[in-house]
């Protein structure tokens, strides 16, 4: 799994509350058989018209926004369970997601992924889109170590949650299957006591 | 100590729980099916590890299959490899596959139950959010993602946080024309599409107790429309009376000692739960969503909330999701056109909904705007509906009946909603894009269903019930 630490980069903003994992990668694209490239369809629908010309408003399309950290409207990643909205994202070249709010199935795949789901105050989100506004450039600086997100312009910072064993496999990117194959034999008596 | 049925379940399936770690919790049944798997599977093979315990896998194909002509080959290539490598996966790693051809192939969600392969007590995942619907038998199942089958494949376990326990309680009795659909659609208008995130919620109360298990089957399916890991109900005879006699639920001295056990399976009278809501029966008037998330429901004779009084940072995302539906705030839906109306998927696509909408249209004609789909859930319902003959019904209504898979709820299949069109849908998600590109979609009950197939329209089907 891909190993996180700490990155500084400029955000990509979408400001709309309960994106579902059905925008993020719509089912007509789910019939790969592999995790790779689902990067070109994240947001097929607000991304492309139906003759996959480039939607000009669409933020991922303005040329202005880049960067490695994609921050949401809360509630982000509702919905379907589908791992490939964790890999469609990763895909396309983020590394962090920033929200006030994560449904539970997008926040495990995408830290079973090495894709940090980062939760923030609503307050401080709001300050994010506000320095992104004023400076498309702002860029954020996470530190997982310290599990801290800080708009470098403004100075402004907040610490985020994150489970002390999911951070140390962020950290090490180690993976749950590595940890639980060294229970087998736990397991193996579970199953005897049953 | 006073446990909820959550945490009695949990409790017995904990192999190991360790301070600062998630719990790693053991799995009774994984059932899998074609699109979240294959990247599992090759994890495997990657790892060179086996499935653990194969015989506690179960298989089917029902996301990507076609609705008609299911024995001939699939048509589209993409989705015929897809359902191609679930076959050979499953043979290569031990797995029962109840594949296309199979008289047991349904969505999974539907052959689970109907086969007595799920069971109160057990611990049960799918890499399908809707795995929730299991627990309307007193079980803890819930969606994982494709990372995750494949940690269920290699060890029988997940590592798992025990979620918090929410009881939403719905006594009294339903009017005429309100079913447990339009109960769920209540409860998540009420609180929204967040509102249950981080819970497993236990359904509970007369009007709940008074549920056949289809009926309970479609309310816990869509707890993870309030984004709750999962939802369920606590076992009592209406659930064993279901079970007995199934192709794979114990039989004989089996049974009796899991009737033994099943029946330590609710919450204890003093158990605290991390929050309870309580709602009336008699306020739920028939459901329908008017917007782009299940959240976004109402009575069918409200009007839709205006963008005016949503929370100012809301309002932008509320007008955006009513644009893409073509409605205005602060306006009725009653006596609007449809164009297809889609009977189906793991919420509703089960016999006693068939026989629900069957016993309405007998009679009736559906109307020429309308194109209506009936996708059963199963081989074995829709063998059942023949057996009825509820085909016939369907066909002298022009309903037309096809053959099991998820369909038009996800449109990954051909059964797509064309581009602005609208669908009345028994399905769970009325997103953007859902059923099709841009397709609109109005999440309701079987029985408004069926009565805006019957009038082409939005109609609140107590009229139509009354004047018969």
């Amino acid at each position: 799994m891909k190993k996180f630490t700490k990155l500084t980069s400029a955000v990509v903003p979408l400001n709309i509350e309960n994106i579902d994992t059905d925008q993020i990668i719509p089912a007509r694209f789910l019939k790969a058989t592999t995790r790779e490239g689902f990067g070109e369809n994240l947001f097929r629908d607000w991304r492309y018209e139906n003759d996959n010309q480039p939607k000009a408003d669409f933020v991922m399309n303005n040329p202005t926004y880049s960067g490695q950290v994609l921050v949401a409207g809360k509630n982000f990643g509702c919905g379907s369970s589908r791992e490939h909205a964790a890999w469609a994202i990763q895909d396309a070249g983020f590394d962090a997601v920033i929200s006030s709010f994560f449904a539970d199935i997008f926040k495990g795949n995408a830290l079973n992924n090495g894709l940090l789901p980062i939760q923030v105050s609503d307050e401080f989100l709001a300050q994010i889109f506000n320095a992104v506004d004023n400076n498309p450039k702002s860029a954020l600086e996470v530190d997982l170590e310290n599990q801290t997100v800080t708009i470098v312009e403004t100075g402004a910072q907040e610490s985020f949650e994150i489970n002390p064993y999911k951070k140390s496999c962020l950290i090490n990117g180690y993976d749950d299957i590595d940890f639980i194959l060294a229970q087998k034999e736990l397991i193996a008596e579970f199953e005897e006591a049953k | 100590m006073s446990k909820t049925l959550v945490e009695k379940i949990w409790d017995a399936h904990v192999v190991k729980s360790e301070e600062g770690f998630p719990d790693i919790l053991y799995i009774d049944t994984h059932l899998i099916h074609e699109v979240t798997s294959p990247q599992a599977f090759d994890g495997l093979r990657k790892r060179g590890l086996p499935v653990f315990r194969p015989k506690q896998t179960v298989a089917t194909a029902d996301h990507n299959v076609p609705t008609l002509n299911q024995l001939l080959p699939i048509k589209e290539e993409l989705s015929r490899y897809q359902v191609d490598m679930l076959t050979k996966n499953c043979a290569e790693f031990g797995v029962e596959l109840y594949g296309l051809g199979h008289p047991f192939q349904g969505i999974v969600h539907v052959i689970g139950p109907e086969l007595g392969i799920t069971l109160p007590g057990k611990t049960m995942v799918c890499g399908d959010s809707h795995t929730s619907t299991h627990g309307a038998f007193g079980a803890i199942a819930f969606g994982i993602g494709t990372s995750q089958v494949e940690q269920v494949f290699a060890t029988q376990c997940l590592l798992q946080s025990k979620p918090k326990t929410m009881k939403i309680e719905v006594n009294g009795e339903l009017g005429k024309g309100v079913g447990a659909k339009d109960i769920i659609l209540y409860i998540i208008a009420k609180i929204s599409a967040a509102g249950g995130t981080g819970y497993f919620i236990e359904y509970a109360g007369s009007a709940i107790e008074a549920l056949s298990m289809e009926a309970r089957m479609t309310i816990c399916n869509m707890s993870i429309e309030m984004g709750a890991r999962g939802g369920l109900i606590a076992p009592d005879q209406t659930t064993f009376d279901y079970i007995k006699g199934r192709e794979f639920a114990p039989a004989g001295e089996e049974w009796d000692k899991a009737l033994a056990y099943w029946k330590t399976l609710y919450s204890d009278a003093d158990a605290k739960f991390d929050s309870v809501l309580t709602f009336d029966a008699a306020d739920i008037a028939p459901m329908i969503t008017y917007g782009t998330n299940p959240g976004m429901g109402m009575g069918i004779q409200e009007h839709i909330p205006a963008t005016g009084a949503q929370p100012e940072k809301e309002k932008l995302s509320y007008q955006k999701a009513l644009d893409y539906m073509g409605f205005d705030d602060d306006s009725s839906l009653i006596g609007k056109p449809v164009d297809y109306v889609f009977i189906g998927s793991c919420t509703n696509s089960r016999i006693e909904d068939l026989r629900e909408v069957a016993d309405f249209v007998k009679d009736k004609r559906k109307a020429d705007n309308v194109t209506v789909w009936i996708v059963p859930g199963s081989k074995q319902v829709e063998q059942q509906a023949k057996n009825e003959g509820l085909d016939k019904i369907f066909e002298a209504a022009g309903f037309q009946l096809r053959e099991p898979g998820c369909s038009a709820c996800l449109g990954m299949n051909e059964d797509k909603i064309p581009a602005g069109k609208y669908c009345v849908s028994t399905s769970n998600r009325n997103f953007e894009g859902r059923q099709g590109q841009n397709a609109r979609t109005l999440l309701a009950s079987p029985l408004t269903a069926a009565a805006a197939a019957v009038t082409g329209k939005i109609t609140d089907v107590r009229d139509l019930l009354e004047k018969a």
